[in-house]
Parts: C-alpha cells; structure tokens; sequence
C-alpha cells in the first residue's frame, strides 16, 4: 500500500482549481484598476508607472473617474481584465483618448468587479419606496415559483 | 541631530528664514541617491543608497526607514550628506535598476486579502481565504 501511495505522489494531478492558477492580470503600464481601499474606494483608475515593488504611479484620469494622479500601495488596487495602449507618465488626454476608444467605463461595467459595485451604488441609492417595491417583486416572484412547483409536483 | 558634517548648531548660527521647496513634479518617479553619514554602534560609516520615488522628501524617508530597519541607526546618527536624482543609467543598485523596464510587468502572486474597510473586517470567516487574485 505504501508503493500505491507514494505513485500517487509522484502523479502530478490538476484540479480545477490548480488549473485555473496561471497570472493573467499583472500590474503594468495601462492596467485599468480598482482601488479597494481608503477614500476612492471602488473607484476605477489606470497604472501611469511603477514605483517600486509595492506601490505605482495611478491616475482617473479625475475628470473620468474621480481618481487624481497619485502614488499608491499595489495592495489598494485590484488588477482588472482591461488594459489601455498607454505610454508612460501618459498625460491626462491621451489617457482619456484611449478609455474612449476602449470604451473602458461602460466594459467594466460588464466585469465582476464593476458588476458588484454597481449593484451596491443601486442598493444603497434605493429609497424607501424602492425597498417597498424590491420587496413586493421579490414576494411576487416567490409565489409564481411555488405555484409553479406545486404544479409539477402533482 | 548630528552637526559634525557642517559643523552648524543653534549656539553657532542663527536661522534667518524658513521656507519650504517642493518637489518640482511629484507625479515623475525618480531615482534617487542619497549618500549619508552614520555612527554605528562601532565606529561611523559612509554610505551611499538609491532608491525609487517620487519625491526626494519620500526618498528620503525610505532611507531613515531602511537605516533603522538594516542597521538599527535611528534619525539623529544619521547625517545626510548629499542627495541626487539619477538617471537610468546612472543607477547601480539591483533593487533600483529591476525597475528600468520600459515594458515593466508582473503579477500580484500573494495577496492577503482584506476587508475595504476597518468596519467590515472580521474576526471568524464562512471560508479560508484564497491569496490568488490572478
């Protein structure tokens, strides 16, 4: 039995989720972001330059994003799937240029990342009556599914 | 702090003005180099570092921290003698030239996560958390 446990070993098998582990997303010039930490949380921003191995050189561009040209911890951004063609220190017009042309702000949209923080910006935007209103939707829908089931039950 | 660089103390000068200078352009990441002066607990030693920043104030800070960390050296043994942006080619410590990378890219390969918030952090998670980020 040990022979049977040791070739096992020796198997290098990959699980789905090994399989998935090759870096796809890496902190380079152009790399569109999302800050995750202090006071432009989920704001998106672009890598301008590396500082050094924690932290890079970001920017909004401000009138974009809301995002001013600054230094960050690499730990306070997160990379997203989305890339600009950008040179670097790349001023704040050649960047807007490349967002448009990219049509970044609304691909975003489409990411995890920018999926969840605009259904949060929708939740904490609701008032009352849209509360009432999810509400009632939600019980609506859950009646519809049970007369359904009940349906295929019989 | 130390006056035995300049030989200049309270009792010997008087300070006429103060005036702060700022970092001509903040948003350039610079090399910088600063060479400086420092009793150990043996004897005192020149040095020379570099380092990346922005600013010569933040490269500064880097070098009081580095020498504190390395080399136990806290500010007030410490004289900085003088400071100078490099360029590129200048440069001659690895930890600063692995950055002169036109095409500079890598991934995060480690990251610990946390909460956006000191609010949301908590004590007990539903799962083990995952450093893999992509």
């Amino acid at each position: 039995r040990g022979e049977e446990r040791r070739q096992a070993a020796q198997v290098q098998v990959a699980s789905p989720q090994q399989e998935k582990m090759v870096f796809t997303k890496f902190v380079e010039v152009g790399r569109v972001c999302v800050i995750n930490y202090g006071k432009d949380v989920d704001k998106l921003c672009v890598i301008i330059n590396v500082v050094d191995v924690n932290r890079v050189l970001v920017d909004g561009p401000h009138s974009l994003t809301g995002v001013s040209r600054h230094v960050i911890n690499i730990k306070r951004i997160t990379l997203t799937d989305l890339k600009v063609d950008i040179g670097m220190h790349a001023t704040v017009k050649s960047i807007k240029k490349a967002f448009e042309k990219d049509d970044i702000l609304n691909k975003f949209k489409e990411e995890p990342e920018g999926k969840r923080i605009s259904k949060q910006q929708r939740n904490s935007a609701m008032n009352d009556f849209d509360r009432f209103k999810l509400k009632y939707a939600l019980k609506k829908k859950g009646e519809a599914v049970k007369k359904k089931l009940a349906e295929l039950r019989k | 702090p130390q006056h035995d660089h300049k030989k200049m103390k309270k009792t010997t000068g008087e300070i006429l003005s103060v005036h702060q200078i700022y970092e001509k352009n903040p948003f350039l990441v610079k090399n910088y180099a600063i060479t400086l002066r420092y009793n150990s607990r043996s004897g005192t030693h020149n040095m020379t570092k570099e380092y990346r920043d922005t600013t010569l104030c933040g490269a500064v800070d880097q070098m009081y921290a580095e020498m504190a960390g390395l080399h136990r050296a806290r500010q007030d043994s410490i004289q900085i003698i003088s400071t100078a942006v490099l360029k590129a080619s200048e440069c001659s410590r690895p930890s600063v030239m692995q950055f002169h990378d036109s095409k500079i890219r890598f991934p995060i390969a480690h990251r610990v996560p946390r909460a956006s918030h000191k609010r949301f952090e908590k004590k007990f998670l539903p799962a083990r958390p995952t450093t893999f980020v992509g």
